[in-house]
């Protein structure tokens, strides 16, 4: 590090370009958890180039094992797994990430709102206090049961429920912030109240919104696969990673590669999730970082 | 010269209730009691007083971070409602405030240049290369290198900070700020540099200075006027030479004699304060000052002093200034 800083011959962006590389080189973790991520998305982006169509029905190849032919092996209709996983990742995938990011908006413009207005606070937090209230799993099964299965009820049935941890924290964060001598001193400059969230609150809230919006992310994929398991999630027809599990569930001792992939699939992009949340948490934590000061770059 | 600053007959009541949600007694603490202050431009005043005693509530009031609950603020000849947020926002233009803490005041993840150019931004004073610069100038004016302009406040020593802090205030040429403990937090050799530095920006901008401080050598080497405060009230004011060499107040006579003395010859024999200062929630009837005054009569638990020019010139809140 040192060397680096003292350094002449590089800008202050390239130094902090360099740290960054630096940071990714101590932390093996992160790296990895971010590369499964990167290429789970990359295969639930190209499905269609990678693989053949995952509803092509094949009845002379039924539930046969992992072959160089069917990396995966065939399902009870002798539909490819492997194509079918690959498939199932979108829907994970967009539901995750739709979840993560409806969440995060929502949350953040609520928690916002109740930690800066003090008025609005106690309201605010009593209908969150009310919305958590609502077990997810629950409230999902009623909203497909009422409007029928599809990817955007599951996304508000997920998100519903999300929202006030997210918006809880944003609130902590805000309160934390408003108290700052730093913001006082911003209102002392003229600063409007929009000012002072763009520029001295929500960079500072920045990371832990980030870190919650990747548990939001997992536990969305999973609550997603537990839906679609129980049958109240992805329509059949659309594979996804918890509806194969389910199909997959029945021939468990005839052909456990049904359930085992698409299994090992979530497993491993849930694992790598909460990791990268864990060690975002590390980074950007400043009682546990040095490089937490530089958060303000990453947006 | 007409006054930059007029505080007249502030009062700020903080009310606070006991019990579960709020439904026990109402306590009221009378943090500023009736206080008038006047600040002259190209003059330093400054507040003195033991902690507690609402120095810091002035200053806030002054720079309306908060609202008095009763009284008015007078700044550059208009007075400042705090109900109307836009005018409030531009006359920040006019009074700025440089806190006592350099490291909580700067937004650690801010550059310096970002930090100084603040007030600019807000207030929409300049913009591109004008606003470079400003900055360069500002940078100069504190006797802090460029190369600072790119670096965040946790490379930099508390006297830059506070450096930086200064420059932020000066930044919208304005023409009173106040200094909330501004050197209190500083190393002592920092200090008199900055108290240097504060010199000389008066002397080239004749901005004025409402310099809050507990401490009587700092007052005494940069003040032009002193106040002197006790539990929420002024109970004696005048110019620095008249307050220091006859002050008339028994309280401000404790204080002085509270510092220590350079030379064993000089010790004084005056005594210093004996007791504790009352609780704001229950200030003594009277004299506020009487529980611990040596010279305190019937009288003192009766009748208020109300503050009234001297003999020698300053003005005292106490009932016998001449005689004792």
């Amino acid at each position: 590090m040192t060397n680096i800083t003292s350094s002449p011959e590089f800008t202050p962006r390239q130094k902090r370009g360099i740290a960054r590389i630096d940071a990714f080189k101590q932390r093996p973790v992160l790296a990895v958890s971010l590369a499964i991520i990167f290429i789970a998305v990359l295969l639930a982006l190209f499905a269609p180039v990678l693989t053949t169509d995952p509803a092509h029905i094949n009845p002379i190849k039924r539930l046969k094992p992992p072959s160089s032919e069917d990396w995966f092996g065939t399902d009870q209709i002798g539909r490819s797994v492997f194509a079918r996983v690959i498939w199932g990742a979108r829907v994970s995938l967009l539901v995750g990430l739709m979840v993560a990011l409806v969440t995060t908006i929502v949350g953040v413009a609520i928690g916002i709102c109740a930690g800066y207005f003090s008025r609005l606070d106690s309201v605010i937090m009593r209908i969150m206090d009310a919305v958590m209230a609502i077990p997810a799993v629950l409230l999902a099964i009623a909203l497909v049961a009422m409007i029928g299965a599809s990817p955007l009820v599951l996304v508000i049935a997920i998100s519903l429920p999300e929202i006030p941890r997210m918006a809880r924290m944003v609130r902590a964060n805000v309160l934390v912030m408003r108290a700052q001598t730093f913001v006082e001193a911003a209102v002392t400059c003229g600063a409007s109240v929009p000012w002072i969230l763009r520029h001295h609150i929500l960079p500072a809230a920045a990371g832990p919104i980030l870190v919650q919006a990747t548990y939001v992310l997992a536990s969305a994929m999973i609550l997603e696969a537990i839906l679609s398991f129980l049958g109240a999630g992805t329509p059949p027809d659309v594979p996804s990673w918890g509806n194969m599990m389910s199909e997959g569930r029945q021939f468990l001792q005839l052909a456990p590669w049904i359930l085992m992939f698409p299994a090992i699939c979530l497993g491993l992009v849930i694992l790598a999730v909460n990791t990268l949340g864990d060690a975002l948490r590390d980074l950007l934590d400043p009682n546990l970082s040095p490089a937490a000061g530089k958060v303000g770059d990453l947006q | 010269m007409t006054s930059v600053l007029q505080l007249n007959n502030l009062r700020k009541v903080y009310a606070s209730t006991s019990g579960p949600f709020g439904l026990g007694k109402k306590q009221e603490v009378v943090a500023v009691d009736d206080v008038t202050l006047n600040l002259l431009p190209g003059r330093t005043f400054c507040l003195v007083g033991e902690s507690g005693c609402g120095k810091t509530t002035i200053g806030r009031l002054a720079m309306q971070l908060t609202g008095p609950t009763a009284g008015e603020v007078i700044l550059d000849g208009a007075k400042v409602d705090s109900r109307d947020k836009v005018a409030l926002r531009a006359g920040r233009q006019k009074i700025q405030m440089v806190f006592q803490d350099p490291f909580a005041c700067l937004n650690p993840r801010m550059t310096g240049s970002q930090i100084v150019g603040e007030p600019l931004d807000c207030l929409g004073l300049a913009t591109g290369a004008a606003r470079t610069k400003r900055i360069s100038t500002l940078f100069d004016q504190v006797g802090l290198p460029r190369t600072f302009m790119d670096r965040r406040p946790r490379e930099m020593s508390g006297g830059q900070r506070q450096r930086l802090g200064i420059a932020r205030a000066l930044a919208p040429a304005p023409k009173v700020i106040v200094a909330d403990e501004a050197v209190a937090a500083l190393d002592v050799s920092i200090r008199s540099q900055i108290l240097n530095l504060l010199n000389e920006v008066q002397s080239k901008t004749q901005v004025a200075f409402l310099f809050i401080s507990h401490d009587l050598s700092v007052v005494r080497y940069l003040a032009d006027d002193v106040a002197v405060m006790y539990l929420g009230a002024v109970v004696e004011t005048g110019t620095a030479d008249q307050v220091f060499n006859a002050p008339a107040h028994p309280y401000t006579r404790a204080l002085l004699a509270s510092i220590p003395a350079t030379h064993p010859s000089k010790r004084s024999t005056a005594s210093g304060l004996t007791g504790e200062v009352p609780s704001p929630f229950a200030i003594p009837s009277g004299c506020r000052f009487r529980t611990r005054c040596p010279h305190a009569t019937e009288l003192c638990g009766i009748e208020r002093p109300q503050l009234r020019h001297t003999g020698s010139g300053q003005s005292v809140a106490c009932h016998y200034a001449e005689t004792i």
